[in-house]
């Protein structure tokens, strides 16, 4: 039987030097289907799509559009036989207007000159067919990442492509913008367009997408119909074990009073408001605190101003007893503070360096590691071979990998190692889970409740209410600026919080 | 004030000219540092032209061919450049640093095997470039800088050429995306910016004097042009401001002695120096909120994420 397919990829190879990103993969995608891609970091789905993108070369394997091979050399034949693809870090000039930046490539022009009010009627359009909401005329740099999506998404469509790729496209939104975006996918493949969908995010692939295919360590695992089959299966053909979802964890055990924040205010730097307001609360030793929140409520910024990072205009930091109000970044941490930053790629490491050198950013000047003024390079290397190991951190050559070469999960895990391995009293970790699959979710969580067990303080910042839910002690919710409801996870859902997330209600005083 | 307006327009519309051309460089994402060898090739080459001619040729004749010639000899010069930082990668500041040393020794010895002397003088009549408006002594360079400045600006603005520019210089990547040859627009910026620069050079030189050494190469316009350019945040008609601002304090050193200024009695030197205060001046306070294209500087390469 000759089913319709609009893409074939058959049997794609794909290797880097030292490693072989994608081995002999098939991924068939029909008409008018959303079709899954599944994979941890690393498993080859972005190859994969870049192959068909054009962006890569496959050394083995062809590609058949209608039934018919084709030869995708670079971008511009996938646009031309109606590839569009949201890429994951996106593809926008930040100074240009969303319209200048929908057109660039394929403007509308007479005798070179621009013709921007043709291409303004087919965005508007199209904005109104799809109901993508956007302002033609804003700075990108000015709009939501929501509305930079919609953006990407649009150029997509003003191109009359019909096999749209979204390669992680939810990692960045809020869950109404996700609730958004998985509604036009429907819309789209009513219009019989096809969709390739990038994640390793379960809930959405059960929500939205006809079929799935897994891939991992870069082989294609086999494909599946949505209909007739589980998370739990889906995991386990992408990790090849079983996973668990929800978190072992022993009672707490309450130790003394490790970080005590009183009355603190950190200057916002939007609008001149301050974006942490008198807020005031302890973590003890023993115990998990999350601070749960909708992004840009000042969670941000408290850990910028607990960390040091930002300076706090009003209040006092007290960790295990010693003020460190106006303590530097490297006293706080000599202190016993450890940080899981938000942004790992800005303030987790150095891109650049090597991770051997990443490892010691915060204890090169150690004895241990220093020999006559000189950095120890034996002792450095030494010590980074045993947390990679240790930690499982998994890159191409060991301690001299460059660490922008490795990927999202393993750069984190090389973060979480050097933290954790600091022994520190406090450890703050923000999302550390954002972005990553859920083998290496399941990891970091079991790393963090280890930490606690072992009587630290842990303050875990986070979007995802499951994490919330499943990790914390306490839950401390945050909305603009305030702490306005502290919770037990037992005795609360996730439904309440929700409502206090969204400013609708607020406990009597703060919480303590 | 006349002789004020004079020189300002004269000296000002170098500095646009110039200063447009490492406008379209840097949009493209290329930091042209080159642009005072570029000026001293161009100068030189459009000079030459000038004392090749005879000068029984019509005034148009020899206006435009050494114009062109100019404008051919920055060009050809600023594709050392793009060679260097676009096809070897090469980093575009020290690589341009490189090139202004060049130019002045390149210049020195044709200069001197034209005269087939030791001096690096040329000389040369100008009579051809320079016409009177009124009681006012112009130059041609004026309404051709004027003419030059709105086709930057609507190139730059209104067309399709002036958007993947512009998109080459703030995201390199995104522009590969969506299909723009990277390589071929910074190019085409370094060349424009050769071609701006050549006629700058020429301009600078032809109208006020009958004689050039070129031992002195352009005497530093090409880094004030630079410092135009920055204080004009890479915008033609800011541009167009902040060289007539800069060259008003030029103009005060040259009119200091006919004028009621003498009477304060400072050393011309000092009205020499006012354009260069002015520049570090100005860009230490605006150099902050620069909005300078954002990927400038960075050789792409296709291959990083």
């Amino acid at each position: 039987m000759a089913e319709d397919f609009v893409i074939e990829m058959l049997h794609i190879t794909k290797e880097f030097p030292g490693i072989k990103a994608n081995d002999d993969v098939t991924l068939q995608l029909r008409r008018g289907e959303v079709h899954a891609l599944l994979g941890e970091n690393g498993a080859g789905k972005s190859t994969l799509m870049s192959v068909l993108f054009g962006l890569y070369q496959p050394e083995q394997g062809v590609i058949k559009k209608n039934g018919k091979e084709v030869n995708i050399k670079d971008p511009n034949v996938a646009n031309d036989l109606g590839i569009g693809m949201v890429h994951q870090h996106f593809k926008l000039v930040e100074c240009f207007s969303v319209l200048d930046n929908i057109m660039l490539g394929v403007e509308p022009c007479k005798a070179g000159f621009l013709q921007k009010e043709v291409a303004r009627k087919k965005v508007v359009e199209l904005s109104e067919k799809y109901g993508l909401r956007v302002d033609p005329d804003a700075l990108i740099s000015d709009i939501s990442v929501g509305m930079q999506q919609r953006v990407e998404i649009l150029k997509m469509l003003y191109r009359d492509n019909e096999i749209l790729i979204f390669d992680e496209p939810t990692a960045v939104l809020t869950p109404q913008e996700i609730d958004e975006l998985m509604e036009i996918m429907r819309g789209f493949k009513k219009e019989g367009k096809s969709i390739l969908f990038i994640t390793h995010k379960l809930n959405e692939i059960m929500a939205v997408a006809d079929r799935c295919t897994v891939l991992r360590k870069g082989k294609g695992i086999g494909t599946v119909d949505i209909a007739n089959t589980t998370k739990e299966e889906l995991s386990r053909m992408m990790v090849g074990r079983d996973v668990q979802f929800a978190v072992d964890k022993a009672p707490a055990k309450l130790g003394d009073v490790v970080l005590s924040v009183r009355d603190m205010t950190v200057p916002g730097h939007v609008h001149k408001k301050d974006a942490v307001r008198g807020v005031s609360f302890d973590v003890r030793g023993g115990e998990i605190v999350c601070l749960a929140g909708i992004e840009g409520n000042g969670q941000t910024e408290l850990v910028y101003g607990l960390t040091g990072l930002e300076k706090v205009t009003h209040g006092t930091l007290t960790l295990d007893g010693k003020d460190i109000t106006h303590a530097s970044i490297r006293q706080r941490s000599k202190d016993g503070m450890s940080h899981i930053p938000e942004d790992r790629h800005k303030y987790g490491l150095v891109l650049d360096y090597s991770l051997e050198n990443n490892m010691v950013l915060q204890r090169y000047w150690e004895p241990q590691f220093q020999k006559g003024g000189f950095i120890n390079k034996p002792a450095v290397r030494e010590y980074s071979d045993r947390l990679i190991k240790q930690y499982d951190v998994r890159s191409g050559q060991g301690s001299v990998t460059i660490a922008r070469s490795m990927s999202g999960g393993n750069q984190q895990k090389a973060i979480i190692a050097r933290e954790i391995d600091k022994d520190p009293k406090l450890l703050v970790a923000v999302q550390p889970t954002r972005g990553l699959d859920v083998g290496a979710i399941e990891y970091i969580h079991k790393q963090i409740v280890a930490e606690r067990d072992r009587g630290k303080a842990v303050l875990l910042v986070s979007l995802e209410l499951d994490e919330v839910m499943n990790l914390s002690d306490r839950i401390l919710v945050m909305y603009e600026g305030e702490i306005v409801g502290e919770f037990d996870p037992k005795t609360t859902t996730v439904q309440e919080l929700g409502l206090y997330m969204a400013g609708a209600k607020k406990q009597g005083k703060g919480a303590q | 004030m006349l002789l004020l307006i004079k020189y300002t327009l004269l000296y000002g519309i170098v500095l646009m000219l110039v200063a447009l051309g490492g406008m379209f460089s840097e949009h493209s994402g290329i930091i042209n540092i080159a642009l005072e060898g570029i000026m001293v090739i161009g100068g030189l080459g459009g000079v030459l032209t000038v004392a090749v001619l005879p000068n029984s040729l019509p005034a148009f004749v020899i206006v435009t061919v050494s114009i062109v010639v100019a404008a051919l000899s920055g060009m050809v010069f600023s594709l050392l450049l793009a060679f260097a930082s676009i096809h070897l990668k090469a980093d575009q500041t020290i690589g341009g640093t490189a090139l202004n040393m060049l130019a002045t020794a390149i210049a020195i010895i044709l200069a001197k095997n034209f005269n087939g002397s030791t001096s690096a003088k040329i000389d040369y009549t100008n009579n051809a470039f320079l016409f009177k408006l009124g009681s006012l002594e112009m130059s041609v360079f004026v309404p051709l800088g004027i003419v030059l400045l709105i086709i930057s600006y609507i190139v730059m603005y209104k067309t399709r050429f002036g958007l993947r520019l512009r998109a080459c210089g703030e995201h390199p990547q995104a522009a590969d995306s969506v299909g723009i040859n990277v390589y071929k627009m910074r190019y085409s910026g370094v060349l424009i910016s050769g071609l701006l620069g050549g006629i700058g050079g020429l301009a600078y030189i032809i109208p006020s004097v009958q004689t050039w050494n070129f031992e002195v190469g352009v005497a530093g316009t090409g880094f004030l042009a630079l410092a135009v350019m920055i204080f004009g945040q890479w915008k033609p008609v800011h541009i167009f401001g902040a060289a007539m601002f800069f060259a008003v304090f030029k103009s005060l050193a040259n009119i200091a002695d006919a004028t009621v200024l003498s009477q304060l009695g400072w050393s011309s030197n000092i009205y020499n120096m006012m354009p260069f205060i002015a520049s570090m001046v100005i860009l230490a306070f605006t150099s902050k909120n620069s909005m300078a294209p954002k990927a400038e500087g960075i050789p792409y390469d296709k291959g990083s994420r």
